[in-house]
């Protein structure tokens, strides 16, 4: 899965809740250059609906996967432009 | 529609019927154009609808807005308009949100430390309101939820105010009601917008895509 693209950076909100993975994956992404992928740890089951969510309503950014595991889910947004 | 209306009236336009001399003096200079120099309907048609792009390019400045009235000052109501402020600002919206009345609290950087939580006039309360009511009590369901928004790792109000702000939101704090409560403009969050009164936040709920009052 991961021999798909490489991890530019990691960002580790486990522990956080809402509204903080995705306010904190929007400035992990700011800081990426375009074409980079972000690797995104979480343990607020709400992130898979919501960092999905927001990478369909944000410009410059794309979900390119998501994986539930033991207790931490796993997203990677890749920026665009 | 915008393709529809050129159409129309295009339509009504030709003055090939009815009494010709008894032409109207807008239609006119329609008669001075030379017959082989007249533009065709659809040429025409094609220039409103250039136009019409341009002026749309030229009055929308290509990002969303969002803009929330907050008016209440209890810890539970102080989350909502943080929560989708700073969740908005992630997604590239433009915000501003107005404080009013109890909503000033949040932005009061003393007291939005301490903002409290009603235990009467709420269901969900495990006591019944005749207990609710008793002194002491708003400050025992107070500490209740502090200890639960600690225990979930729930942002506090003052960090979800600072990320807002980082983020670029604007915090605007109603210019009567600071005078009402008697506080001071340094009373506020560094960054937070006084000075601004109910025909700014008219302004901004206007342009805005998302209107939401809390």
């Amino acid at each position: 899965m991961s021999a798909e693209f490489d991890i530019a950076e990691t960002l580790d909100v486990k522990g956080a809740s809402c509204p903080m993975p995705v306010v904190k994956t929007k400035s992990a992404i700011d800081g990426l250059a375009a074409g980079e992928v972000l690797e995104v740890l979480a343990t607020d089951p709400g992130s898979m609906s919501d960092i999905d969510g927001w990478a369909d309503g944000t410009a410059g950014v794309e979900l390119v996967d998501q994986t539930e595991g033991d207790d931490v889910y796993k997203h990677y947004v890749r920026k665009t432009e | 529609m915008g393709t529809d209306t050129p159409d129309a009236s295009a339509a009504d336009a030709p003055a090939d019927e009815g009494p010709a001399e008894d032409v109207p003096a807008d239609e006119a200079p329609v008669e001075d154009v030379p017959a082989g120099e007249a533009p065709s309907r659809a040429e025409l048609a094609a220039r409103v609808d250039e136009l019409e792009d341009a002026l749309a390019e030229a009055t929308d400045d290509g990002g969303k807005k969002m803009s929330i009235i907050a008016t209440k000052g209890t810890l539970d109501m102080a989350y909502p308009p943080l929560i989708l402020a700073s969740t908005a600002a992630a997604f590239g919206y433009e915000v501003t949100v107005f404080h009013t009345f109890w909503g000033l609290e949040i932005l009061h950087e003393e007291r939005s430390k301490s903002l409290k939580l009603s235990s009467v006039g709420n269901p969900n309360m495990p006591v019944p309101n005749a207990v609710a009511a008793l002194p002491g009590m708003d400050r025992v369901t107070t500490k209740l939820m502090e200890k639960k928004i600690a225990d979930n790792d729930t942002a506090t109000i003052e960090e979800l105010l600072e990320t807002s702000l980082d983020m670029g939101v604007e915090f605007q704090a109603c210019q009567m009601t600071i005078d009402l409560m008697g506080y001071d403009e340094d009373d506020f969050y560094d960054g937070v917008t006084t000075g601004v009164g109910a025909a700014t936040a008219l302004q901004d709920m206007a342009e805005a895509d998302i209107q939401l009052l809390v």
